[in-house]
């Protein structure tokens, strides 16, 4: 007997024939070409892949990719994604979604979703900006930025993206760079691993609307100073020298410069598979401060919470199992019944 | 009618032909549960019956007021029943407040059953009453039997050690023991299912029990209760009956559906009144395979179903007028990717919230035309409760076999009104084929079927198909994006088209009564009822009426322009300012009169025979 084996897949399995739309020097790119050379390298078939999008630049994705697709409507991606997963949870179903699309008019779904733990992972590609539109504010927009719609300034606080997820008990949330071409396939191939929900921020230029949002984290060497790698048992140390790390004092956490006493065994040791998410929401908040990193990588991968598509597929079972699938005649003559003769 | 005596000197039993009942009380004096069982009762003993539950719309307005009263009305008979009544023949009155807003409609030397324990200062007060109309003679016209409720359930469960709070609550099947006595009925399916309710509380279940029999035994020792009333079994069709409301056979319709797709049912949906029920029913057929998703809003209800339909479900999403506003995107977007879905509107008073738990037939132009641009969807509309079962298989079969969204219009009404409704065997439901496509060789997701205009259904998992879909404009058959002109117009005219191709399987419409006349009364979903009882009635006065009902809205069948010539003039009587009369009008130039009624309530018989006598003299 001989089993079926997989194709090995290309990058060029997973890309389609249309010619893609962005504009030259769009972060898009980047995500686009990891997604594609991550999707050929996870031993998944392609056809099980569905790739699910809002509307805005990053939801032109799916006809980028060479899988199931559906470009629904503004927001509305992780509800028509709860939909095909309930309806086919042995479906790898990805949500390509932006800022404005997912934490704006589909703010409601994504907590939902991430709620409820459904087997999706989310790309959302920030460039706290709306750029489809042409350059009104986003939810992640600075406050006091100057845009098409905010001439004197926005009047609001962004949101964190990623203290959001973390708040809807998301088990998987994670951030990377468009142009950290490595670290974004390795956090990718981490989200296909983690069975339940993953929520993926991807700092993502825009280069027309938006160029330079995201310089201190894009450019190689400011990085060094200006974000913190998350891994896993490892401490958090960054800088260009290695030279600074973080400490936990109290509830809250402390920037401190290693030397003078102070040793790696000081430091917080990055752990992303606490069961509680506290210490990965102090993390996400570092970057709110003046003088902290902003965390790159895996703030939580926690498995150990049941997808909302097995429990719903497990009690179907259960129930068939108790009653026996279901009996149409019986069905419809359930009830009080009474037979009138000829 | 016939009379024949009983056991006790002076005791009579009438037969006649039919009655009408209406329970009424306080919101938590249990109205719905009482009119409920009598009714189910009514029915097993083979009458046929129509009913019309009237509740309040919150859950629980101050006790013995006005807005809470709550009313149950069933109209049963020998005969054919059409409407639940428009005059009552019994009233059981269980405070002033009902009293008060149903006494109007008790026929004069109407039975009037009042809860006298009810009738105090204070609860006159919050009736808005200024003098006790059990002691005023202005209740005078009506045989009025004041019954202390209370004391005597009280004494009737004195035994059980219940608090009085406890047994007052079950003063309601004492007044349904009286109504079983007065009806000659018999207690045994209340009984079983006062069993079933309360088995595991034992001494709800005897409490129950007693008062049922008390109320039933104290009818049978008062001298006051002179003459009960028979009412024979109605000559229904042969066949296994059960006792059906619109909400439940539309569920029932949609597992049918299903099963003779051979597909799975997906259902997502969020709570609102009136159409909670279909998904609470359905959450519970899990031994049928059913997913039942209690989105997080109604759009999400919409988009989890369309996501569904896309990987090969039968798509389901339920709701009330102010949701399906809510869904308008999406349901343009199901247009667009040409996926099969059906969405039930159970039309409720409106607009804006409105009035939750009264009926309304008034968003017939929502579902022809509420959608940004040209996007058209088939609208089907049940005429009665039994009648949604067959509508709700029908949509899924239109919708599986020209891949598009269906709409199905029901209302608050017909959702919660039931009747005798004939259980079908299996072999009567109709085929509905599904197929899949499987083979890559030639396949593009805009290739469509020449005849019904369908594209191919390829689902996720199917190797060698991925494609993407999605609301932008879609060129035909390859399904890729395009802005061009003439692929626009071409795309919107298809898809007008493929509606409109609905027609070539669906009947001709045949109007009831006589085929050509005086005058034609079109009409579409639960005015049904009412409309028929009138022409029956004003035939028999040697008018020729035709009756043209609709179950199809869009497209409409395809002999209607014909059907409307054939008449001297045409009414269209709608709870509704004058939807069907505009979509009739502008499609077929008919100067259609009007009778519009949009007082929350269904029409009545005489209300119709009214408006038919002005027109025809």
């Amino acid at each position: 007997m001989t089993t079926a084996t997989l194709p090995v897949y290309t990058k060029k399995d997973f890309q389609t024939d249309q010619e893609v739309r962005w504009c030259p020097g769009c972060g898009d790119y980047a995500i686009l070409s990891a997604v594609q050379t991550v999707f050929a390298e996870v031993g998944i078939p392609r056809e099980k892949f569905v790739v699910v999008s809002g509307i805005g630049c990053s939801s032109r994705f799916p006809y980028y990719t060479n899988t199931y697709g559906f470009h629904s409507i503004h927001g509305r991606a992780p509800a028509v994604a709860t939909g095909i997963k309930l309806a086919r949870p042995d479906l790898e179903v990805w949500v390509a979604t932006g800022d404005g699309d997912s934490l704006s008019i589909g703010g409601n779904h994504t907590i939902h979703m991430l709620r409820r733990n459904v087997g999706i992972k989310v790309l959302m590609f920030n460039n706290r900006i709306y750029g489809l539109t042409k350059g009104q504010y986003s939810p992640t927009s600075e406050l006091g930025k100057v845009t098409k719609t905010t001439p004197y300034g926005t009047a609001d606080r962004p949101f964190n993206p990623i203290s959001l997820a973390i708040g809807s008990e998301a088990t998987f949330v994670a951030r990377s760079v468009d142009v950290f071409q490595q670290h974004m396939k390795e956090t990718l191939k981490k989200a296909v691993a983690h069975r339940g929900s993953a929520y993926i921020e991807v700092l993502q230029n825009c280069n027309i609307f938006n160029d330079g949002a995201w310089d201190d984290l894009r450019d190689k060497d400011a990085r060094a100073e200006h974000a913190v790698l998350l891994e896993h048992g490892k401490p958090l140390i960054y800088g260009k020298n290695r030279d600074k790390g973080i400490r936990l004092n109290g509830f809250g956490l402390e920037v401190v410069q290693l030397g003078n006493g102070i040793t790696e065994q000081d430091l917080l040791v990055h752990d992303e598979k606490h069961p509680r998410p506290a210490y990965a929401f102090m993390l996400a908040h570092m970057e709110l401060r003046p003088g902290f990193p902003t965390p790159i990588g895996v703030l939580r991968a926690w498995d150990d919470v049941p997808r909302y598509e097995d429990v719903v597929a497990a009690q179907i079972q259960e129930v068939q199992a108790k009653k026996g699938k279901g009996d149409l005649a019986k069905l419809l003559r359930s009830g009080d019944t009474w037979e009138v003769k000829k | 009618m016939s009379t024949t005596t009983t056991d006790a000197p002076n005791r009579k039993r009438e037969v006649i032909e039919e009655a009408v009942i209406r329970f009424c009380g306080d919101s938590g004096d249990g109205m719905q549960i009482t009119g409920n069982q009598f009714t189910n009762t009514v029915a097993l003993h083979g009458n046929d019956l129509a009913t019309f539950p009237d509740y309040p719309a919150e859950i629980r307005a101050p006790a013995g007021t006005l807005p809470g009263v709550s009313g149950y009305q069933v109209h049963f008979s020998s005969r054919d029943v059409y409407t639940p009544g428009d005059s009552v023949d019994a009233l059981i009155a269980m405070n002033p407040a009902a009293l008060k807003v149903n006494l109007p409609d008790l026929k004069p030397n109407g039975i009037l059953i009042a809860n006298v324990d009810s009738f105090t200062e204070t609860d006159l007060r919050k009736a808005q009453m200024t003098s006790n109309p059990l002691g005023d003679h202005s209740l005078d016209g009506y045989r009025v039997f004041p019954v202390e409720l209370n004391r005597l359930t009280r004494a009737a469960l004195k035994d059980l050690g219940m608090d009085a709070k406890s047994t007052d609550r079950c003063k309601n099947f004492f007044a349904l023991g009286m109504c079983y006595w007065l009806y000659n009925r018999s207690m045994d399916a209340t009984t079983r299912w006062i069993e079933d309710k309360f088995k595991k509380k034992p001494i709800l279940a005897q409490a129950n029990h007693l008062a049922l029999q008390a109320g039933y035994s104290y009818c049978e020792a008062t001298e006051a209760f002179q003459t009960s009333y028979e009412i024979p079994a109605a000559k229904l069709a042969p066949g296994v009956y059960r006792n059906i409301s619109g909400n439940t056979a539309l569920a029932l319709g949609f597992v049918a559906a299903s099963k003779k797709a051979g597909i799975p049912l997906f259902l997502g949906s969020y709570p609102i009144t009136p159409a909670s029920e279909i998904l609470q029913e359905l959450s519970a057929y899990k031994n049928f395979g059913v997913i039942t998703f209690q989105a997080e809003d109604e759009i999400a209800a919409i988009t989890s179903a369309i996501g569904a339909a896309y990987a090969g479900s039968l798509a389901l999403t339920t709701t009330s007028g102010p949701g399906m506003a809510l869904k308008t995107e999406a349901l343009g977007l199901a247009v667009m990717v040409e996926l099969p879905l059906v969405v039930c509107n159970i039309q409720r008073g409106g607009p804006s919230t409105g009035l939750p738990t009264k009926t309304e037939q008034a968003d017939l132009l929502q579902a022809l035309f509420g959608r940004n641009s040209e996007a058209p969807i088939p609208v089907l509309a049940p005429a009665s409760p039994g009648d949604c079962f067959w509508i709700a298989i029908e949509a899924c079969r239109i919708a599986l076999k020209h891949m598009l969204p269906v709409i199905v219009l029901s209302d608050g009404y017909l959702a919660n009104g039931s009747e005798p409704w004939r259980i079908p065997e299996l072999s009567e439901l109709p085929e509905i084929p599904v197929r899949f496509e499987t083979n890559p060789e030639g396949f593009h997701p805009y290739k469509r079927d020449p005849e019904t205009l369908a594209r191919a259904w390829a689902v996720p998992g199917s190797p060698g198909l991925e494609h993407r879909v999605g609301g932008l404009e879609k060129q035909d058959v390859t399904g890729n994006v395009n802005y061009e002109p003439l692929n626009h117009e071409h795309m919107v005219r298809l898809r007008a088209e493929k509606v409109e191709s609905i027609v070539n399987d669906i009947p001709a419409a045949v109007p009831e009564g006589d085929s050509s006349g005086e005058l034609l009364i079109v009409s579409w979903g639960s005015t049904h009822g009412p409309i028929a009882a009138a022409v029956k009635a004003q035939r028999a006065k040697g008018r020729t009426i035709g009756h043209l009902h609709l179950r199809y809205l869009n497209p409409l069948p395809k002999n209607v322009a014909e059907v409307l010539k054939r008449y001297k003039s045409v009414l269209i009587p709608e709870m509704n300012m004058g939807q069907l009369s505009l979509w009739l009008r502008a499609k077929f130039l008919v100067d259609a009169h009007q009778l519009n009624k949009i007082q929350g309530k269904p029409f009545k018989q005489s209300e119709i025979e009214q408006k038919i006598e002005e027109l025809l003299g």
